[in-house]
């Protein structure tokens, strides 16, 4: 909204030491980057922006030669290079601090960065050194200290050591103050701007856009793949960089059709899941995941979460399916709960087993082909053919691996299962996640008609066109707050609300 | 189909280990076809020789196989049958001596399930540790096994040593006490109990939704949670369990149907066979019983090997050796040491994400 390009001011005349020119890159039917570019100078710190899917990891996964681009350039001070492997990026100095934490457990710190830098064990002077390096760095680290033991604070500042051990210039940071504390994210953006301020440059990728308001130089925003405003910091607010992230409200090419519910609601609805001062821990058990909270949802309804991952939402989901006993204050659910897990294939369903054998693993003892611990394997193989016709799932029939399913189908077979239980609340985690287009809607379809019937839905997605398309009614989780969303709300506002500010 | 080629997998390592065998014999310097035939013979020469050797040695190969089978499809590696198959040899011995007075029925029957009682004991501590400290349950098993076996030879010195005190074996156990013998055989109703509990677990496995359950938390132990909201710990506890009842009945059955009495090597290493017979029959009940025949048909066939054509009877190993590795290729998971072929295989767009 009226952003452009803007002139760079000051850091214009410092010449780009790293340069990403129109890059296009396509994950089988995902185009997931489309023609961006990105110029990294001396001494910034450049935040990189976007939603999930924008495209983020994947540019920078091509500039630390994980993953090779279909076209386009990467130039180091002018000069274009071909970066095809981690271990040439380290060579040409470039470190990634990566998402998730990439030492091993069982060996100390100092062998972990003698790993990570192809340093030789020679153990006492591996300790010194180790220990000159830190120090240097200003990142103090015991030296002999197992990484699995190290708090997730100076795990975070290893995975820092070790990507700079090997004398980076330029260091890659993908989301590195997403399981940080307030403070803790504070101290690492500190020593990141010690980096730059000695020669370094730094990009920072984030979901936080106080942080980027805070902390960096410059920053590029992707959405779709594609750059939508480069540029520097000052003179950006939240607005205009949420605006930037998910574009204009008008013409945004949604992929997600709104449909909602011509039929107006019951005026007594029930109540099928109420939380009263609920408090959750994280699965991890480090921390806490939901603070005391209050929600009720009714019959019909279909509520959406919109939130950054590790915010809470996936613990509120799972306890509302009952997946989580331990928790503190009022939880009630009606009966039966059906869930549709993330992981299709480590939490959905078993790949190995058929598709008889895996519905009956969600239904359980419930499913009217057991009596008394005992299967009528045939009752369920022919409710299950029933079920590959009902949902319109592509398999050779109920005896076919789960394994041979595509993805779409594999999710379809999930949703099916637990539609069939006939759920008095249904809950789901990015349900049509990694789907096409078609296959997305026809869930979609499932989760309002099942809605419609009277079932309440609690869903959340990291996508918020989904959120916004499926649901009537928006809550945001962030930072384990639930706050609710008022109808009026801007994609905007939400946007805002999900990154911690007050909306 | 996969049962199909499973079997085609169990016949080619059959083949292929007779055929190392014999190929090995005759670069020794022994006649292969001489030996070979004996090796048949003592097996299946005779009704006599099937039934009094190959079957008898069968029934503790069934019977721990049939228990490894519980334990490996919940996806518990239980390695030490042998060290549970003393435990129950351990107790058999010493409740048979003690109750020479009852009735035999009621004498065997506390004599057997004083043994699988004995095996589950066996097998708790390793549980325990698993559950409390996540310790590999390969491991404790293992060793508990040296730790039985050195009980027995304390008992056999010691508390339940023969009244002469010469021998480091137990006393004969009374008659009451042992397993009636089928027809002029030295067969004995242990293989009918063997048989039996492999027809209750065929059912269990294919029929029950706790055999399944089990299956599920064996290939997939986080769907299992997740989805179908099975306490995977629990039924992989109660596998270890159960794998250890059968074992520890196995050594019970052993002391009250063949050797009446408790010594030190009792067991050529049947608790470590079985785990071989299960892995051949693809951990079915039905294939165990079935690879426990064949591997009890190996160790008979062996010893008229050694007498009739000269030949060690620890010359069949080998077959036992080869059977055990094409086995094991059989049913390997797919994929190098660290599984990371199989991961980049299941997910081929896993950075798409940004």
């Amino acid at each position: 909204m009226g952003l452009s390009r803007s002139s760079d001011g000051t850091l214009s005349r410092v010449p780009p030491v790293f340069e990403l020119i129109g890059i296009q890159k396509r994950f089988g039917s995902v185009q997931a980057l489309d023609g961006a570019d990105f110029t990294l100078r001396t001494g910034e710190i450049h935040a990189l922006l976007g939603e999930n899917g924008a495209g983020k990891s994947t540019l920078m996964h091509i500039a630390y030669g994980l993953v090779r681009s279909d076209t386009g350039d990467v130039r180091m001070n002018g000069v274009v290079r071909r970066i095809a492997s981690p271990r040439q990026a380290r060579e040409l100095g470039i470190g990634m601090v990566h998402q998730h934490f990439t030492s091993v457990p069982a060996l100390t710190v100092a062998e972990n960065i003698a790993l990570a830098a192809g340093w030789a064990v020679v153990p006492n002077q591996l300790r010194d050194r180790t220990r000159r390096l830190s120090e240097r760095l200003g990142l103090p680290l015991d030296p002999d200290q197992r990484a699995g033991r190290l708090s997730v604070a100076l795990k975070q500042r290893l995975e820092i050591v070790k990507a700079l051990a090997g004398d980076a210039r330029i260091l890659l940071l993908d989301e590195p103050t997403a399981v940080l504390a307030p403070a803790e994210a504070e101290e690492l953006l500190r020593v990141v701007r010690a980096f730059t301020e000695a020669g370094g440059s730094a990009v920072l990728i984030t979901h936080k856009l106080d942080e980027v308001l805070s902390a960096a130089d410059r920053v590029t925003v992707l959405r779709e793949g594609a750059v939508t405003y480069a540029g520097t910091v000052a003179g950006q607010t939240v607005e205009s960089l949420t605006a930037a992230m998910i574009g204009p409200e008008s013409n945004r090419s949604s992929s997600f059709t709104t449909v909602h519910a011509g039929a107006p609601r019951a005026t007594a609805k029930r109540e099928l899941i109420r939380l009263q001062a609920l408090e959750l821990s994280r699965e991890s058990g480090y921390g806490i995941a939901i603070r005391p909270a209050a929600l009720i949802v009714g019959s019909g309804e279909i509520v959406g979460i919109a939130a950054v991952e590790g915010n809470g939402q996936r613990e509120l989901l799972r306890a509302v399916a009952g997946r989580i006993v331990r928790l503190r204050g009022r939880l009630e659910v009606a009966q039966p709960v059906a869930f549709i897990p993330e992981d299709r294939t480590s939490e959905g369903l078993i790949p190995e087993l058929d598709l008889t054998e895996n519905v009956a693993l969600g239904l359980g003892l419930d499913a009217p082909w057991t009596r008394r611990g005992w299967i009528r394997w045939g009752e369920a193989r022919a409710r299950t053919a029933d079920l590959l016709q009902e949902f319109g799932i592509t398999a050779s029939g109920p005896r076919a691996r789960a394994a041979s399913l595509s993805g779409g189908n594999q999710q379809k077979l999930i949703v099916a299962r637990e539609l069939s239980r006939s759920p008095a609340v249904i809950v789901a985690e990015n349900p049509t996640r990694g789907l096409d287009v078609v296959a997305a809607s026809a869930i979609h379809a499932r989760l309002r008609s099942a809605a419609a019937a009277g079932a309440a839905v609690l869903f959340h997605s990291s996508d918020l066109d989904e959120v916004l398309a499926l649901a009537e009614r928006v809550i945001v989780v962030a930072r384990g707050v639930i706050s609710e969303v008022s109808p009026q709300a801007s994609r905007a506002t939400i946007g805002a609300m999900m990154l911690g500010g007050d909306g | 189909m996969a049962r199909l080629s499973r079997l085609a997998w169990a016949v080619a390592a059959v083949v292929l280990g007779l055929g190392v065998l014999a190929g090995g014999l005759e670069a020794m310097g022994y006649d292969a076809a001489p030996a070979l035939g004996a090796l048949w013979s003592g097996a299946f020469g005779s009704w006599y020789a099937f039934t009094s050797t190959t079957l008898v040695r069968s029934v503790p190969l069934i019977l721990i196989g049939l228990g490894i089978a519980i334990a490996f499809r919940g996806g518990a590696l239980n390695i030490g049958a042998e060290g549970q198959f003393y435990a129950g040899a351990i107790a058999a011995t010493w409740v048979a001596l003690h109750v020479a007075e009852r009735p035999a029925p009621v004498a065997v029957i506390s004599v057997l399930l004083a043994a699988a009682l004995a095996g589950v004991l066996w097998v708790a501590l390793p549980v325990w540790l698993k559950l409390r400290f996540g310790v590999i349950e390969v491991i404790s098993t293992l060793l508990l096994v040296f730790v039985a076996e050195l009980l027995v030879s304390l008992m056999v010195l010691g508390p339940l040593q023969e009244r002469g005190h010469i021998y480091p074996q137990s006393d004969a156990i009374p008659d009451s006490a042992r397993l009636p013998l089928i027809g002029g055989t030295r067969l004995h109703a242990g293989f009918l109990l063997a048989l039996a509990l492999g027809a209750t677990l065929w059912f269990v496995f294919s029929r029950t939704w706790w055999g399944f359950k089990l299956r599920a938390v064996g290939l997939g132990p986080r769907a299992a949670e997740v989805s179908g909201r099975i306490d995977s710990q629990r039924v992989g506890a109660a596998a270890l369990f159960l794998s250890g009842a059968m074992a520890g009945l196995a050594g019970g059955v052993e002391v009250s149907g063949v050797s009446y009495a408790l010594y030190p090597n009792l067991s050529p290493g049947y608790g470590f066979t079985a785990i071989a017979v299960a892995l051949l029959a693809g951990l079915h009940p039905a294939g165990v019983v079935i690879t426990g025949i064949l591997f009890g048909a190996l160790e008979a066939g062996a010893g008229a090997m050694q007498r009739d054509a000269g030949v060690p009877a620890i010359a069949v190993y080998v077959v036992e050796a080869v059977i055990i590795i094409v086995a094991l290729l059989a049913t390997a998971p797919k994929g190098g040491w660290s599984g990371a072929r199989v991961m980049r295989r299941k997910r081929p767009v896993a950075s798409k994400a940004a």
